[in-house]
């Protein structure tokens, strides 16, 4: 493990100024708080937005007015294309390509998934991606907290009353166009958490350190993102430029080798990582931080720093079994089982699932690279696990670091005659999607066509495996791992090959000789004196 | 019997104030190591690491005591009485045949002590204190250029470390066999050490 660093009294420098300037700002504290949130327009007093709004993009035109360039930036984003070319690898990404072992993949349920969509009306394949007015500025800029997108409403809020799910009995209220158009704002935790903190179909399924407790978390839930604190949104990691958010997980930046990026100083550039604002020597002080500070070019800071997921409240999905999905209950209808603590464990749409809080994550080396296992690529239920995402890294080629993961383990739905993942049609009213018909392969035959792949027609279950990187609820420091909890035998870091841990490693031939010594050395004296005390009497 | 001033007062504090430092080295450095839990991993290290400073500092003192009141003579090796030592420890000390050795001022140490003391400086010492130190700048040395192994660094240290316990072990018991039982204990500790009569051919 190499590093190639600048040298320490540079970074010692560099830290000096950096506290400097973090003094600095904390002293001008609230003022810089309220320059930040305070905003030099009244959006209730343009003209453009006092009128009713019979749709969002209606809404959207009007934005436009003012924001020209905006809708153009949108066009440019996965949050708005949902697909990325991996440069590293070649894949096609993003949510529109990728499966996963949730709710498996979009394409055939758009209406649904597109809930999530920073757009309006991706109800197939035939979305106009060109057309600015399609673009939903309001679900990232509201600041009512009354603007929400439902499923099968493919992007668009209610218009009218809705019943939701159909049949229930609950209306979501129409929402009010007006209203929200008139307090339009910054983007903050709700707005973000309103799709990031339910991915997989609920509230903390997929992310595990990403859930709507973080709307407003206390200090031991998130540090950064303390509601009476730091009070720090999304957006103040994942600074963003031209509606161009960064931070991604197709391409991650596991090892930042760079200082901290102080405006003016270096460029204006903040990469979502801890080292553009900690930089490399994170921890102040001689001695014990200095030590810290040595771990920086093999572990994370993540590794540390947040010593559980799913810490506020909210459970997540730590696996999900598909192939038991599809039980009625006595009634004949589907049902729900719950937990001793009111979660549902069981649900006929979707299977079994097993939850987790406070769950401690499993570590790997990782070094940005991931790579998927897409529709059409081999898979086979007799290779043990499938990985739906593989990550590079390991102990020498220098770009890694020690992570740590979620680890979601599923059992999803493949063909067995072609060996290839499906993408099952699940949501919907049609005679074909799995959660209104319960048949996999008539729901399989539609995804598929959708997809445009091949099936067999054979269903099969096969075991899967996604890994999550972990980087947000970063506890305050005094939460942080404890050494002992790595630097021992079976540890968290036990299985993490290629790289010494003391307290962990020994060299078991050079401990063996060295207690026969030390124990025959005692062994000799205590003989030695026995004698000795056996002469002296004799 | 008679009193002879061996130890004096720096010699001492350097003395007691290293074995407290190593015992409390080998007793952090082991669960460091991973063979039991004490103190907890962190503060281990750190108290580990703060002790290994401490010692250092004291051996400065020590080497610089030792070469300008000339006392680095008494670790010189020699052959002399070397056999009649081993055959004292070996079958004299249990039949009361006088002890080989008689200590003076310029002589403290029997030849064998010599030999021990002086392995302990030129050799466990050094293995210790150049693993620990690359041990401790591991990232720096590295950075530096160099390849360094943290494994072998940290085996080097550990074969240092049990060279060590087994000098302790053997250091602790070979004091009881002074005119009495604890008379090298007492003079480590007073200073004066009580020899034989050098008429008296048996002890009393």
């Amino acid at each position: 493990m190499k590093t190639n660093r600048p040298n320490r009294l540079a970074r010692y420098w560099r830290a000096t100024l950096l506290a400097a300037a973090l003094a600095g700002g904390a002293l001008a504290g609230s003022a810089a708080l309220a320059a930040t949130t305070a905003s030099t327009a009244d959006h209730a007093k343009f003209k453009e937005l006092q009128q009713s709004f019979a749709s969002g993009p209606e809404v959207t035109k009007a934005c436009l007015i003012c924001h020209t360039e905006a809708a153009q930036q949108v066009h440019q984003t996965k949050h708005w294309s949902w697909e990325f070319l991996n440069p590293a690898t070649d894949q096609t990404l993003g949510k529109k390509n990728v499966i996963n072992n949730f709710c498996i993949s979009v394409p055939s349920n758009y209406p649904f998934c597109t809930s999530c969509h920073v757009g309006y009306g991706w109800k197939d394949a035939s979305f106009d991606f060109t057309a600015e007015e399609n673009v939903d500025c309001l679900v990232c800029h509201d600041t009512t907290g009354s603007y929400r997108k439902l499923p099968g409403l493919a992007g668009h809020p209610p218009y009218q009353d809705t019943e939701i799910p159909p049949g229930s009995g609950k209306f979501a209220k129409a929402v009010d166009l007006t209203k929200v158009a008139q307090k339009v704002g910054r983007t903050s935790r709700d707005t973000c958490g309103a799709c990031h903190f339910f991915g997989g179909g609920g509230d903390g399924v997929k992310h595990g350190d990403m859930d709507s407790s973080l709307a407003a978390p206390d200090r031991e839930l998130d540090v950064h993102m303390d509601a009476t604190g730091l009070d720090f949104t999304c957006g103040t990691c994942h600074r963003t430029s031209s509606h161009d958010v960064p931070g991604s997980r197709y391409t991650p930046v596991a090892r930042d080798t760079e200082g901290a990026h102080i405006p003016g100083r270096e460029d204006d550039s903040l990469p979502a990582t801890c080292p553009a604002c900690h930089g490399q020597a994170p921890h102040r002080g001689g001695g014990h931080a200095a030590k810290l500070n040595d771990h920086t070019d093999v572990v994370a800071c993540q590794t540390c720093h947040i010593p559980q997921i799913a810490r506020g409240g909210v459970a997540t999905k730590m696996s999900w079994d598909w192939s038991t999905a599809g039980q009625m209950g006595p009634d004949g209808k589907p049902m729900l089982k719950k937990d001793e603590a009111g979660r549902v464990i069981y649900d006929s749409k979707k299977g079994d699932f097993v939850l987790g809080e406070n769950v401690v994550p499993e570590y790997r080396w990782f070094n940005g690279e991931v790579t998927y296992t897409l529709l059409g690529d081999t898979v086979d239920n007799r290779e043990g696990v499938t990985r739906i995402n593989r990550l590079g890294g390991s102990a020498t080629d220098g770009k890694s670091l020690i992570w740590p993961m979620k680890v979601f383990v599923g059992v999803q739905p493949y063909d067995p005659v072609n060996r290839t993942l499906v993408t099952p049609h699940t949501a919907g009213n049609d005679d074909t999607a799995y959660w209104k018909n319960f048949g996999w392969e008539r729901a399989i035959k539609t995804g598929m066509q959708v997809s445009g792949a091949a099936f067999s027609g054979q269903v099969d279950f096969v075991r899967t495996e996604m890994s999550w990187p972990i980087t947000h609820m970063v506890a305050p420091k005094e939460n942080a791992v404890r050494c002992g909890e790595c630097h021992m035998q079976g540890g968290r870091l036990e299985a993490i090959g290629g790289v010494y841990i003391p307290g962990r490693d020994a060299n078991p031939l050079i401990d063996l000789f060295g207690w026969l010594m030390a124990g025959g050395a005692l062994l000799g004296a205590l003989v030695h004196g026995g004698l000795r005390i056996v002469r002296r009497n004799g | 019997m008679e009193r002879i001033y061996i130890f004096k007062r720096f010699e001492r504090f350097w003395h007691w104030s290293q074995a407290l430092l190593i015992i409390l080295m080998m007793v952090t450095g082991f669960e460091i190591h991973g063979t039991y839990t004490l103190l907890g991993y962190g503060d281990a290290s750190e108290l580990h690491t703060s002790a290994a400073w401490a010692l250092i500092a004291l051996w400065v003192f020590a080497i610089f005591w030792h070469f300008t009141t000339g006392e680095w003579r008494q670790y010189v090796p020699t052959t002399e009485n070397l056999v009649a030592m081993l055959r004292y420890y070996l079958s004299g000390i249990f039949t009361h045949a006088p002890h080989p050795f008689r200590q003076t001022q310029l002589r403290k140490h029997n030849p064998l002590q010599r030999l021990a003391y002086l392995g302990v400086k030129l050799l466990i010492n050094p293995l210790i204190w150049l693993s620990g130190l690359a041990y401790l700048y591991y990232n720096e040395i590295n950075a530096a250029g160099f390849g360094l192994d943290l494994g072998g660094v940290a085996l080097v240290h550990t074969v240092g470390a049990f060279l060590m316990l087994a000098f302790l072990v053997v250091h602790v018991y070979v004091i009881t066999t002074g005119h009495t039982w604890s008379s090298h204990l007492k003079a480590m500790i007073t200073g004066w050490e009580e020899i034989e009569d050098p008429q008296a051919g048996v002890k009393s």
